[in-house]
Formats: structure tokens, C-alpha cells, sequence
């Protein structure tokens, strides 16, 4: 009999897909993957978080864009990599089955989540890949060390550094996949780059995917899609007030059960990640649909911070946001905490710095705490050079982080709270609002 | 507000000024390792544990006047280094409760290297797995750097002295 890693399908299925038209499957075992429970679950967390409160059709979840990764990493070796002497054609399946399953281990909401219990998506990603679950079964299927193959790929330990670089570095598959798929998904018109032209250029070499010089401009394109959505979308001010929000009712929530208080829904989906002893299964168990369930039961609790909370996130009542300079004014946000408790609002949850920041291409210069693996371009020569001592254009932004902070409050609370009106008043116009 | 911030001007202050912004990342993770609160999300990049948001923060921390930083001409790259400024003693005040012992392991962390702290670190990265195969991972992710086999036990020697240190 045939091994499992080997078996095709006796006839090539499709899921239709509006980035890439059609994702193809032909694997027996990406088949089975996409049927694990675990995969399933990545339908029911956005791909985007909070960002459909701002832009309505962001309603993509982590499933379609871990498709999309398959299928693009598919078209890297299929397409431009297999017979090429650089390419171990070994590798295929590992990489495969890694380019789907990075995502596995994301959390509900997954930044806001991880944030308030200190947890982190790679290491559960790792946990479903090892532990007892259905992902693993099918991997096991293939070699018993192939879970902690493609674990190793996903983590950045595995031994063939080409193979990691495909699914993580400056110019990877889930980068292409998402820039593209969020672009369509919120109907903003940055975001695209010509990726058939990055596809047909790029070359397997030792440590990673190079792109060939004729290329350079559509990865110029691609570097630029990537700063203009960063920050016209994944930073976009109002999103972050939704997950602001998100975090606070979170935290409300733990330090009311680690206040022995009664909730009229108790939140035991929670327990265990209020008191670190959560599992596996408690993680997997866990999706948006049920913390929509408690925030919508929760507005009707007793306890007025969690209940307005969570009216805020479901009715979307978001937070207002003025510019902050910390530099400037961290003396500024002393002085108003102390008058948002004067005024009986609690600033723990309703006076938030929060900072977006991104660095839209780096390369790594020795003895630099940055360690990023730069893109290289193959010249007609064969030799390699880093992409911005070529592009001019990535040369002007190379190393450049870009920060933004904003302060968030709740301004219909300062304008029509009936009580200490004078204090809100000094409030709102210190705020200048 | 503006805590976490706190907490890196005093572990900065607590040793005396850091030369290098590599050292400084790798102190920091291996002081969180070491179950000291700070918050800072750290991923494994090519070459080791690597922090973000520490930038972030201290690049903050510099453009707020807390923390001074002077840059060398090394020739093939530039060398940071960090202090803390007047202005950031009067920032962290009383504000920052530090556990006793934070200050001796940061002494101890202060005398070594960056590579050394580089392979000490990346191996708490991996410190969920047995020993053998921390040291095959470290060989992996950092295969150019040809770790030796005494500078792996000095590592783990290191990281018990440190333990050691907090449990005192």
C-alpha cells in the first residue's frame, strides 16, 4: 500500500476562493488536515480581529487566509521551485502542511486575548501540533516525527532554513496571502501587487527565497502594498478603540472573579485562564462566537464596568481617541487620572494609551539587536544582493519605524454623565475635545 | 500608566547603564525568564529571542528624555548604549517596586557578553525541552555562531546561578 504521505486524491479538489480564484488540493493529507476539528475552529475567529467594526466586510476568518498560504506556498514549489537543483522536492509535503497549519493556534480575537492572559498563538500552535488532537493523528499518519517536523517549520527550527523562510520571513507566503485578502475583504484599494509577477521570479537558494533582479519593482510594489495597509488599515484608530475595549472587558472580568464576585453568567469558559490552569482543550474550546455569547449576556451584570463594557463592544460604542505624544505629555495623562477618579470614572479602564508601531523592511547589520533576514535579489551574475542597496525606494524607508499614540476615553461618559459635571467638564477640555 | 516603561528605566538604572542594544534585549528576556514581571512579548527570529515592543518602548523612553543614548562608530556596525537621565530618576521615583534580588542578577547578567547572552537566552527559549535537544535546537537556529560544547555548560551553569539568585 501506498504511504500516506504520498497519496493523492483520486480526483483534484478546489475550494473557490476570491484572492486566488481556486485553492487546489491534491494531497490525501491536506485533505484530512482541513477536515481536523481544530482547522474547523479557524472559521470562527476573523482574520482581522476587531477591524469589521470599521471596515464591514473584514468578515474573513483565519480558514480562508490558512487556504490561501496553502495555496501560495503550493504554487512556490509546484510552479516555480520543483526540479530546481536549490529545491530538496523532500521537503514539499512538510512545507505543505506547515504553510496551513501556521495559524492554528490563534486564540478568539487573537492579539486583545493573548495580551490579557499572557499567552502566545506560535506555542499553541506547537501544543495542537504535538498533543492529542485530530491534527496530530493525521500527521502521525505520515511519520511519527512528522508533527514535530512541521512544529520545527512553524517555530523557525527546522534544520532547512529555505523551507522556514517561505512561511516566515520579509517576503513570505502569509505576508502575499493576507495583504491581498484583507485588501479585498475591507474594499480598501491598497494592497495589491502583482504576486503572479513575484511568483514567476522567485528562486530557491540556501537560506531562503530569492527574487530575480527583473523582479525588483513588483517587490518594491509589494513592500509599499504592506506600509500603506499597516497603517490605513491594521492601525486604523477606530479598530483599535474596538480592541481597547476588548482588552478592558477582559480584564474587568478576571479581576472580578479573582474578586470572589457573582456573575449571573458565569464565566466558565474563562476559569481556567483566570487562575493559569488551562489546558489544551480549554484553549481549543474557546472561539469569537462564544466571547460574543458572554459580552452579550454580560451587559445585563450587576457590576456597572463590565456591563458598559461590553455594551459598548457589541452595540459598538466605541472609545473616543486624541493624538498622545508620551514624550510631551506623560505629565498630561497623570494629571487626568487623578481627575477621571475624582470624577468616580475608574482610568484602569477608561484612559488607555494604546501604540501602534511597524517597521516596513529591515536588514540585518551585525552586532544590531534587529535580526531580520533581508530579501535578497539574484543578479544576472548570479550574485546576491540586499534589495535596498538596488531600490532607492526601499532604500527611504529600510529601518524606519513608524509610531503612533493614541488616547482613549470614553467621550459620551465625560459629556453626559449627570454627576461632578464641573470635573468632566476640566476633563473634556483638558482632552480639548 | 506608563508602568512598563517605568520598570525598564529601573532596570537600566539598577545596572548602571547597558552597551549594546542586542545585550539589552537578551537581559530583558532572560529577567522575564527568570519570572521578573516585565510584559514585553518576545518571538524567536532568525538568530534568537527578539522583542519588538522593547524597542518600541525605548525608543519611547529616549524621546521622552528618561534615557540617553549614545551611539558608537564600530566600523562594520554601530554600537548603542542607554542610561538613565536625571529626568528619569525623577520618572521612576517610588513609582517601581524592584524584587531584591532583580539587581543581583542583572550584575551578573551585566558581566557577560552579548554572545553569551545570546546563547543563554535562546536556550531558556527552548527551556521546555530536555537538555540534549536545547542544545541541538541552539545548533540550529544558531549554526553560524559554532557554540562549543564548554560555552553550552558555562550557559547552563549560568542559568542555575541565576535561579539560584531569585530563589535566595
Amino acid at each position: 500500500m501506498m504511504d500516506y504521505g504520498l497519496q493523492k486524491l483520486s480526483e483534484e479538489k478546489v475550494f473557490k476562493d476570491p484572492v486566488h480564484r481556486y485553492i487546489h488540493v491534491r494531497d490525501q493529507v491536506i485533505w484530512d488536515l482541513i477536515a481536523t476539528r481544530e482547522f474547523q475552529r479557524l472559521r470562527r475567529i476573523h482574520q482581522l480581529g476587531t477591524t469589521y467594526l470599521v471596515f464591514h466586510g473584514a468578515e474573513h476568518s483565519r480558514f480562508n487566509h490558512s487556504l490561501g498560504v496553502y495555496e501560495i506556498v503550493r504554487r512556490m514549489i509546484d510552479d516555480s521551485f520543483s526540479g530546481r537543483p536549490q529545491w530538496n522536492d523532500s521537503e514539499r509535503l512538510v512545507t505543505l502542511c506547515a504553510a496551513l497549519l501556521h495559524d492554528l493556534g490563534h486564540g478568539p480575537f487573537s492579539h486583545a486575548f493573548e495580551k490579557v492572559f499572557d499567552l502566545d498563538h506560535e506555542l499553541f500552535t506547537q501544543k495542537i501540533l504535538l498533543g492529542n488532537t485530530g491534527v496530530n493523528e493525521v500527521l502521525r499518519r505520515v511519520a511519527e516525527d512528522f508533527p514535530q517536523k512541521v512544529a520545527d517549520v512553524i517555530g523557525k527550527t527546522y534544520p532547512d532554513k529555505l523551507v522556514v523562510s517561505l512561511i516566515s520571513s520579509q517576503i513570505d507566503a502569509d505576508r502575499m496571502d493576507y495583504l491581498q485578502r484583507d485588501a479585498y475583504f475591507t474594499g480598501v484599494s491598497y494592497g495589491h501587487f502583482d504576486m503572479e509577477r513575484i511568483l514567476r521570479v522567485m528562486r530557491p537558494a540556501e537560506d531562503q527565497a530569492v527574487i530575480k533582479q527583473s523582479g525588483m519593482h513588483a517587490v518594491e510594489d509589494y513592500i509599499m502594498s504592506r506600509y500603506q495597509m499597516y497603517w490605513q488599515v491594521y492601525f486604523h484608530p477606530v479598530s483599535r478603540s474596538a480592541e481597547v475595549i476588548l482588552v478592558k472587558i477582559l480584564q474587568r472580568a478576571k479581576v472580578l472573579s479573582e474578586e470572589g464576585y457573582t456573575f449571573k453568567q458565569e464565566p466558565v469558559h474563562f476559569k481556567s485562564f483566570f487562575d493559569k490552569t488551562y489546558d489544551l482543550a480549554d484553549y481549543i474550546a474557546l472561539d469569537e462566537y462564544i466571547l460574543m455569547t458572554y459580552f452579550e449576556t454580560w451587559i445585563r451584570e450587576d457590576d456597572e464596568i463590565l456591563s458598559d463594557l461590553c455594551d459598548r463592544f457589541v452595540n459598538r460604542r466605541l472609545f473616543q481617541y486624541i493624538d498622545f505624544n508620551p514624550a510631551k505629555e506623560y505629565r498630561k495623562l497623570g494629571e487626568l487620572d487623578v481627575l477621571f477618579r475624582k470624577a468616580g470614572i475608574d482610568p484602569e479602564y477608561y484612559l488607555v494609551v494604546d501604540s501602534s508601531s511597524d517597521l516596513p523592511y529591515d536588514f540585518y547589520r551585525p552586532g544590531e539587536e534587529e535580526e531580520r533576514l533581508p530579501i535578497h535579489l539574484l543578479m544576472r551574475d548570479g550574485e546576491l544582493r540586499e534589495l535596498s542597496r538596488e531600490s532607492d525606494i526601499v532604500d527611504a524607508i529600510s529601518g524606519k519605524r513608524r509610531t503612533d499614540h493614541k488616547l482613549y476615553f470614553p467621550e459620551d461618559m465625560l459629556k453626559e454623565g449627570k454627576k461632578k459635571k464641573v470635573l468632566r467638564q476640566q476633563i473634556l477640555s483638558i482632552l480639548n475635545t | 500608566m506608563l508602568q512598563e516603561h517605568a520598570k525598564l528605566v529601573q532596570f537600566i538604572s539598577l545596572a548602571d547603564g547597558v552597551t549594546g542594544r542586542k545585550k539589552l534585549q537578551k537581559m530583558i528576556y532572560i529577567a522575564k525568564k527568570m519570572d521578573f514581571p516585565f510584559q514585553e512579548k518576545y518571538e524567536l527570529h532568525i538568530y534568537g529571542p527578539y522583542s519588538e515592543e522593547l524597542t518600541l518602548r525605548i525608543e519611547e523612553l529616549c524621546e521622552m528624555g528618561f534615557l540617553a543614548e549614545t551611539c558608537e562608530d564600530k566600523g562594520s556596525y554601530v554600537q548603542y548604549s542607554y542610561r538613565v537621565t536625571g529626568e528619569g530618576r525623577d520618572f521612576i521615583g517610588d513609582a517601581v517596586e524592584v524584587p531584591d534580588t532583580l539587581g543581583e542578577c542583572i550584575t551578573r547578567m551585566s558581566e557577560k557578553s552579548s554572545r553569551f547572552l545570546e546563547l543563554v537566552s535562546t536556550l531558556l527559549y527552548f527551556d521546555y525541552l530536555p537538555r540534549k535537544e536545547q542544545i541541538e535546537k541552539v545548533h540550529i537556529v544558531k549554526n553560524k555562531l559554532n557554540y562549543t560544547d564548554a560555552e553550552m555548560d558555562e550557559a547552563f551553569a549560568f542559568i542555575g546561578e541565576l535561579s539560584a539568585c531569585i530563589l535566595q
